[in-house]
């Protein structure tokens, strides 16, 4: 078992509306070349992080990403986070379905966006909240 | 309010996004594209995108949504100049984009228009 990431550098993005969604996937996008990742790696994670982002504005009722890059042993990674204090998944279950949508989207959203990562986390906390983290591991 | 440039070419409309779309900016976008087509009486839309990093499932809900009323107005929309990582990712997201017409660049977009438009006459 390897032991818990080590985060080498961190910031914090607000998200309150879809212009704030740009500027994050900018700094996704910023972070994910300087990290070094492939072109094909630096589109999946920017590409997840925008739908995340998306859902933290429309669906968590606004919140915060933050960035890291982390290290655990040899290897670096992009660890992004999402956290909002919005009405929380009621059936996370469901949420992770292809197709299940509340929000008259598409239903991709949360499916399709830990398809595009290594590690993918989601908590949710009826009325308190929602937090997602994803991990992109450099190869 | 910001916009982006819908232009004139032949009998297309030529969009080329060279901006981060914000979601507000893409809608505005699809109903201008709308609005354009039935005025301009055009016959066809490119879309190019060569320029974009990332398309995800709200652009390329707007892409489709885009292609499908301008079928409905006459008008055959051909998305040009996707990056092939970005090919992979919408894959991957779960986002073919099933009845969207494709082209690597605007000159092989505008041949892919005009053999449609002579099978169709």
């Amino acid at each position: 078992m390897n032991a818990a990431p080590v985060v080498a550098k961190q910031a914090c993005f607000e998200l309150r509306s879809g212009v704030d969604v740009v500027a994050a996937r900018r700094g996704v996008s910023d972070w994910a070349r300087e990290l070094g990742l492939t072109i094909l790696d630096l589109t999946r994670v920017v590409t997840a992080a925008s739908e995340l982002a998306r859902n933290t504005v429309v669906h968590g009722g606004g919140g915060v990403m933050c960035l890291q890059v982390v290290r655990q042993a040899e290897r670096q990674g992009l660890r992004v986070t999402f956290k909002d204090h919005g009405p929380g998944i009621p059936a996370i279950d469901l949420a992770m379905k292809d197709g299940y949508t509340t929000g008259g989207g598409m239903g991709i959203g949360l499916p399709g966006a830990k398809r595009l990562v290594d590690d993918f986390h989601l908590s949710s906390t009826p009325s308190e909240g929602t937090c997602v983290t994803i991990v992109r591991w450099k190869p | 309010m910001e916009r982006i440039p819908i232009l004139r070419m032949g009998d297309c409309l030529l969009v080329t996004i060279q901006v981060d779309m914000h979601d507000q900016l893409a809608m505005t976008l699809q109903s201008d594209l709308s609005r354009a087509i039935a005025a301009q009486r055009t016959s066809c839309v490119l879309l190019d995108i060569s320029q974009l990093e990332i398309v995800d499932s709200f652009i390329g809900r707007m892409m489709a949504n885009t292609a499908a009323t301008g079928r409905l107005l006459g008008a055959e929309t051909v998305v040009v100049g996707m990056q092939p990582a970005v090919a992979i990712t919408l894959v991957e997201l779960g986002l073919s984009l099933r009845g969207i017409h494709t082209a690597l660049d605007v000159e092989r977009g505008m041949a892919l228009v005009e053999r449609a438009a002579a099978s169709r006459a």
